[in-house]
């Protein structure tokens, strides 16, 4: 079974959102996400300054198996993208939640945030989906 | 309809292997990382559970006969015992049915060695033919089948084999094959390696895996094997061919035995009228330098209209994206874009061999 940490947001697209003590938002592919995909060899993260609107493509991640669209959470302005990944798209593979991050974004609005899902109702919705 | 199982199956499950569907059977895709798997194989020794292809004996009088009939490459060819062959077994209209191994088994027995996805149908059409002929169609579904690849395979199978096979296959020349009452071990594969391929009895099956594992050779699943495959410029039947493609225009020339004109087969009028009318299409091998994955279906712009990828995928040895296409025969550029999600891409066209025993077969412009 694949893991969801409790801090963190979800949405039904496989995304995580963790809200940092600044303001800003970390997002990446969760740990079922990455196991559906399987082995990552490319990792294409919006660049900072970029604005992406909460439900567009803003990302792609792709396996030796598929290219898949990572989804803007949020609405608002991209400030950092994981450069560690053009390297080592592997990362993603073996820490999701941690030096797997894709980018991070000042959200237009905050609020937007009560409406992902926590991680018993993720889990549900992985339950749900297999 | 629940999944056929193999009898490695409980392996794989102790293995923790991701299993999917595969031809209605429920095979191992990876054991955690195909990328892994990979590079095990090219680097020291790997193990595949092909249990799901199917062993098919002929036997008979007219064994060679009918099998001259049968297939589209010469079992005549074949003047050692032991030796293997790789055929297609075409229809009239030319398409292929199945590409196969042949074994001259001595005398007038062979093996040959199907697809699982095609074995029904395989076996029926055979059997079909069989009819004018004083043979024997015998399917064989009490095999297990193992192959064991990778630099490191030849050596760390020889010890686990049975004794009395064991001087033999160390003498193995590639694409020949020894055997006792239960086993038959054959010096072939599909990942460019060299190493073995071993039937044996079903109840010996995971003893054997297990021995193999101890040796240190890996469990490796569909996933990897579809891109060492790809690397050494291997055709997949039911991607890169069907019963609909003409084999000349899928890289199988080399396998259709036209020399002996008095040899008629099936197929063998519409090869040649094809061949009378120019072929129009070819199979190439693809190299994308940039960042992306070339996959079956993505669509290749060439100035002679559009070609199409057959089998395409990162290649876990080179780092870039590879793949075979079928383009316009009368494209002599180098250089072809590829439609990559909407995104052109420069693809360059290379020979569709990209890795032999280990080694880079193209040079790369990274």
């Amino acid at each position: 079974m694949s893991e969801a940490p409790k801090d963190l947001k979800y949405t039904k697209s496989h995304e995580w959102v963790r809200q940092e003590a600044d303001g800003s938002v970390t997002i990446g592919i969760t740990d079922h996400a990455q196991e559906l995909l399987g082995d990552l060899v490319f990792v294409e993260a919006p660049e900072a300054g970029a604005s992406v609107e909460a439900g567009s493509a803003c990302a792609t991640v792709e396996s030796v198996k598929a290219a898949s669209d990572v989804y803007a959470p949020l609405s608002g302005e991209v400030t950092e993208a994981n450069e560690e990944l053009a390297d080592s798209p592997e990362k993603v593979n073996e820490s999701p939640f941690d030096e797997g991050w894709l980018f991070k974004m000042k959200p237009s609005d905050a609020s937007q945030l009560d409406a992902l899902m926590d991680a018993d109702a993720y889990a549900a919705h992985v339950e749900a989906e297999s | 309809m629940s999944l056929k199982k193999t009898p490695l199956h409980a392996a794989h499950q102790r293995a923790g292997a991701k299993l999917v569907d595969f031809a209605g059977w429920e095979m191992p895709l990876h054991y955690g990382s195909q990328m892994e798997e990979h590079k095990m194989v090219r680097a020291g020794a790997g193990m595949f559970d092909v249990s799901h292809m199917q062993v098919v004996d002929i036997h008979g009088p007219q064994a060679q006969p009918f099998l001259r009939y049968l297939l589209a490459n010469d079992v005549a060819k074949l003047k050692t015992e032991g030796r293997a062959l790789y055929s297609c077994m075409l229809n009239e209209s030319g398409g292929v049915i199945d590409d196969l191994i042949i074994y001259w088994t001595g005398g007038d027995s062979y093996r040959a060695v199907v697809n699982a996805a095609t074995a029904e149908g395989d076996i029926a059409h055979m059997q079909q033919v069989a009819k004018d002929f004083d043979v024997n169609v015998e399917p064989r579904p009490e095999f297990a089948l193992i192959a064991i690849q990778g630099p490191q395979a030849v050596e760390k199978t020889l010890p686990l084999l049975p004794e009395d096979l064991r001087s033999a296959a160390g003498d193995l020349k590639p694409f020949s094959a020894v055997w006792n009452d239960a086993w038959f071990v054959a010096r072939t594969g599909y990942t460019g390696e060299d190493g073995f391929e071993v039937m044996l009895p079903q109840a010996e099956a995971d003893g054997f895996w297990e021995k193999l594992k101890d040796a240190g050779v890996n469990p490796i699943g569909l996933g990897a094997r579809d891109t060492l495959r790809l690397e050494a410029g291997m055709n997949l039947y039911g991607t890169d061919m069907d019963d609909r493609t003409n084999p000349l225009t899928a890289n199988l020339g080399w396998t259709i035995a036209l020399k002996d004109a008095e040899r008629d087969f099936i197929g063998r009028k519409a090869i040649e009228q094809w061949k009378a009318e120019g072929v129009k299409e070819r199979m190439v091998g693809l190299v994308l330098e940039g960042r992306g994955v070339l996959r079956g279906g993505t669509r290749i712009e060439t100035p002679a209209g559009d070609g199409v990828v057959t089998s395409g995928s990162f290649s876990p040895s080179l780092g870039v994206s590879i793949a075979f296409a079928r383009i316009p025969a009368a494209v002599d550029a180098e250089e072809l874009q590829a439609d990559i999600r909407g995104r052109m891409l420069p693809v360059r066209v290379v020979k569709p061999v990209f890795v032999r025993n280990g080694e880079p077969q193209i040079e790369l412009n990274l």
